[in-house]
């Protein structure tokens, strides 16, 4: 790869140079323009404009919300992530391969059935929704259900994420640390998450901007009761839908800086600690 | 019984299995339940309704598109990406990510601003007499752009470890650049640009949030299938959106299995290359 | 403590790794497993270390039952293969760990690991890269602190794997002769694998060799070299003639060696004799039983000549070592005929069952 290459024909070069302008040219129509359209679109009347749309009592109960979801999925994923990556990279036993078919399943699932899910699980038809009823339990068109189908929604990322890197990292270290004395959690604490951070935050950063970016399936469960039920993305939904352009865009320009700081990030960890985190196939609906 | 060396194997899988169970297996059993529950006659009187057909269509017709355009404009960007040093390509190639990291919503909207007749981009294309939000091109544009990604990130680490000397030997043979291109590179890519293709198709067979916006939502014309999972969800005809959610689902199982087979297959192809 | 190892059979899913291996690891010992890779010696060593277990057998330590503890309790020091470095601590914390972990009561105080870990990268030579991160050591160096953090917990027992197998061939010299030295200063029990017989037979007090699972034989250096016990430990160890023998009117015979008086009766169709170059003798006479042969190379080797003889009757080439000065005294020159004679050989019979062949009788021959 590395040896030096001759210099090509200018027939040739030409060809490379057109070849790089169609690309450039498709990336920047197809991806960077949309990128473009949500700003410029959300300061078309103005700074003024802009602020007050986000400073509404909706808007802001909507960033509360989906913080609010976002920290209670995202700490479970990563419990789980960490838990089945450990019995996936460290055993052999009978099932495994369906095991890591379960985890990826939630990535092949159109997010509408995500949330229609629970809602047929807890819903007022659902198979709990009478006992639920009777206890005064809401999930559905509440904020569990939205915690609910978020969790469903970014459960594989950080599994994902750690079980190729710890495969190739092999147990060594894990058994030399046994064989020094260390009990389990000292083996875990010290050795294995010490062995993982890049790539647990690699995973915790697209866990994160699923669970804040997630629309479909928070849309079935959630009822779109303002202030109460809507995260960012439905709040975006319903401004659009009534037509207050400015409002929409105001609030999507907050999600698409989440996008870009979450690419500038994921950019980042990939040139510093590449090598300490997994080679991936993209995934995720 | 064998004792096992290092510790936690049955509280991490214990957990680990709980856990899936209770967020996914029990839930997707309640799906198949219900959707039981109407019975073959209604599930097949659900199918053949001329509308349920329009969306199926729509968002299956549409996807093996959308992932047919993603391939060609996949395989140009990974290409050049991987084989040549530009301005900025550092830049491009994190672009690449944008559909995964940005919400769908914010991505329907910003599609549909551009492309709506009176849009950036639309009301420019009106002249023409091309429509593209608010009937099938428009879904069909969302659906790649979820699903573009999925090509490039499948196709850049394969195309980094093509050996170059194959493709000199070829020159060498007297073969001409596109000769080396459709006869040696691209045979050797095909299991790749499959996997791509799949993992394209099943993201843009199940996307919502980003196709809603842009699609109009017109039934028979421009309703996907998602989209009336949700009607139906509306009209408390839950027996009716867990059938044809679950059909989703098989569709969905299907295209996971074939893209594993895939991938094994392109894996062993890979092996027999080096 | 004496480490009594009984009939441990270990089996993974296609192959025995260790087929009913017994062996007794004296106090203070420095006990070699040699075998070729797949013979079972890094899953001995593993067992030992609790890194795996056997499915049937026993170890015992001093009479107590050693396979009841678990890994982490066994004081023992294990240096990987690969060395198993923390990557994300610097030397003198890789060295501190196995102090660090140790409950409240038995943990020593900062100052006193501290103090430890100085004096063990000392004794390693490593006293002034304490605060470097393994990557930023040599392969010797990281060598020497996967060493230096198994001592650190004071272990019974010394467990090495493979402890000069990524090493450059220097290094690996230099390394050795500094093991040994520091067993010498510290006679813990130490059990080390390797696949190179120079190593086994230069280190260690006693070597094990291993071969599908099974131990062949265990014995000194001395003794594994000069009376090997089965026809594989013959060909693994040292440099080896390998003569098939013929059964005719109760005399064995290669060639024009015959060989006298050996302590089998009845027919032997398979039989075959080890002679070592160096127990070739050159320039005999036509009385001592032995070949003619044409010399067909001659490589000088400092001080030792190595020869290749091809001998017409045995239609074979053999390989014999002599005195670098008797190739000038005999005039040697490639395409000479001369006379060979072995001068001890050892024989086996063979049985083939089951496509394995095994030794049935041995005999030590002498001329």
């Amino acid at each position: 790869m590395n040896r030096p290459r001759r210099r090509p024909h200018w027939s040739r070069r030409i060809g490379h140079v057109l070849l790089v302008l169609a690309a450039t040219a498709f990336l920047t129509i197809f991806l960077a323009l949309p990128l473009a359209v949500v700003f410029v679109e959300a300061f078309r009347q103005g700074l003024r404009a802009y602020l007050s749309a986000i400073g509404q009592h909706e808007a802001l109960m909507a960033i509360r919300l989906t913080l609010l979801v976002a920290a209670i999925s995202v700490p479970l994923n990563v419990v789980f992530g960490v838990a089945a990556a450990w019995a996936m990279a460290r055993f052999e036993f009978r099932g495994k391969a369906l095991l890591g078919a379960f985890i990826d399943l939630p990535f092949s699932v159109s997010p509408v059935i995500s949330g229609l899910v629970y809602v047929l699980l807890f819903g007022a038809q659902g198979w709990f929704g009478r006992w639920l009823e009777l206890h005064d339990v809401k999930i559905i068109f509440a904020i569990p259900g939205l915690v609910l189908a978020t969790i469903f929604i970014t459960l594989p990322f950080v599994a994902r994420e750690l079980i190729p890197l710890m495969q190739s990292q092999g147990s060594d270290e894990e058994e030399a640390a046994r064989v020094l004395g260390a009990g389990g959690w000292q083996m875990f604490f010290r050795v294995t998450l010490p062995n993982i951070r890049w790539a647990l935050l690699y995973g915790v950063l697209l866990c994160n901007a699923r669970a804040m970016g997630e629309f479909g399936a928070v849309s079935v469960v959630s009822g779109h009761i303002r202030g109460l039920t809507t995260t960012m993305p439905l709040e975006v939904e319903m401004l659009y839908n009534e037509y207050n352009y400015v409002g929409a865009f105001a609030v999507a320009t907050l999600l698409a800086l989440l996008a870009l700081a979450t690419l500038s990030i994921k950019a980042l960890l990939e040139w510093r600690y590449g090598d300490e985190i997994a080679a991936h196939a993209p995934g995720g609906h | 019984m064998r004792r096992r060396i290092l510790p936690g194997f049955g509280l991490s899988l214990g957990y680990a299995l709980t856990y899936l169970g209770l967020i996914v297996l029990l839930p997707l059993v309640a799906l198949a339940w219900k959707a039981s529950g109407i019975g073959v006659g209604g599930m097949l009187h659900l199918l053949s309704s001329p509308r349920t057909l329009a969306a199926l269509k729509l968002s299956f017709g549409g996807a093996i598109l959308a992932a047919i355009i993603n391939v060609c404009f996949g395989l140009l960007v990974a290409w050049v990406l991987v084989r040549y040093r530009f301005p900025g390509r550092r830049l491009f190639d994190a672009l690449v990510d944008l559909p995964f990291a940005l919400p769908t919503a914010v991505a329907g909207i910003a599609l549909t601003a551009l492309y709506a007749p009176n849009g950036w981009l639309g009301h420019w294309l009106k002249h023409y007499g091309i429509q593209i939000a608010y009937a099938p091109p428009g879904v069909i544009l969302a659906m790649v752009f979820v699903g573009f990604p999925f090509v490039v990130r499948t196709l850049q680490p394969v195309l980094e470890s093509l050996d170059r000397d194959v493709e000199e030997a070829a020159e060498s043979l007297g073969a001409s650049h596109a000769q080396t291109f459709f006869r040696v590179i691209l045979p050797m890519l095909v299991p790749t640009l499959l996997t791509g293709f799949a993992l394209a198709l099943a993201r843009a067979v199940g996307e919502y949030g980003s196709v809603i916006f842009i699609a109009g939502n017109i039934p028979m014309r421009s309703e996907i299938a998602p989209l009336l999972i949700v009607e139906k969800l509306e009209e408390f005809d839950y027996a009716g959106a867990a059938a044809l959610g679950t059909v989703m689902l098989i569709a969905s199982f299907a295209l996971l299995i074939l893209i594993a087979v895939l991938q094994r297959w392109s894996g062993r192809w890979a092996e027999q290359l080096q | 403590m004496t480490l009594e190892l009984s009939h441990l059979s270990r089996r993974f899913t296609d192959y025995p790794a260790l087929d009913d291996v017994s062996l007794v690891i004296a106090p203070g010992e420095f006990l070699a497993l040699l075998g070729p890779s797949g013979s079972g010696k890094t899953t001995l060593l593993r067992i030992l270390a609790g890194l795996d277990y056997p499915d049937a057998g026993t170890v015992q330590l001093d009479g107590d039952d050693f396979l009841a503890a678990q890994a982490h309790k066994r004081k023992v020091g294990l240096v990987f293969q690969h060395y198993a470095l923390f990557r994300h601590l610097t030397v003198a914390e890789n060295v501190a760990f196995g102090l660090r972990v140790r409950s409240r009561k038995a943990r020593p105080s900062r100052a006193q690991i501290a103090e430890r870990v100085q004096q063990l990268l000392k004794r390693v030579q490593l006293d002034d890269h304490g605060h470097r991160y393994p990557s930023q050591l040599s392969g010797g160096q990281r060598q020497r602190v996967a060493l230096a953090r198994a001592l650190a917990v004071e272990p019974d027992l010394l467990l090495l794997d493979e402890p000069f197998g990524a090493l450059d061939a220097q290094v690996r010299v230099t390394l050795r002769r500094w093991l040994r030295e520091l067993h010498e200063d510290l006679q813990l029990t130490t059990v080390f694998v390797t696949h190179d017989q120079e190593e086994a037979l230069e280190l260690a007090d006693r070597i094990a060799v291993m071969n599908r699972g099974r131990i062949e034989q265990v014995g000194s250096p001395e003794v594994i070299y000069r009376q090997p016990a089965t026809p594989f430990v013959c060909e693994f160890i040292g440099k080896v003639n390998k003569i098939p023998l013929t059964y005719a009117n109760q005399r064995l015979s290669a060639g024009e060696w015959v060989l006298e008086g050996h302590p089998w009766n009845g027919r032997h169709a398979n039989v075959v004799a080890y002679v070592r170059p160096e127990h070739l003798s050159l320039g005999g006479t036509d009385t001592q039983p032995g070949w003619t042969a044409r010399l067909r190379h001659v490589y000088l080797a400092g001080s030792v000549a190595h020869l290749e003889l091809y001998v017409p009757s045995i239609d074979q080439t053999l390989e014999a070592d002599v005195a670098g000065e008797d190739v000038a005294r005999l005039g040697l020159q490639s395409g000479a005929e001369l006379r060979v004679a072995p001068r001890n050989a050892i024989v086996f019979t063979l049985s083939e069952q089951a496509g394995e062949t095994s030794a049935e009788g041995r005999w030590v021959w002498q001329a």
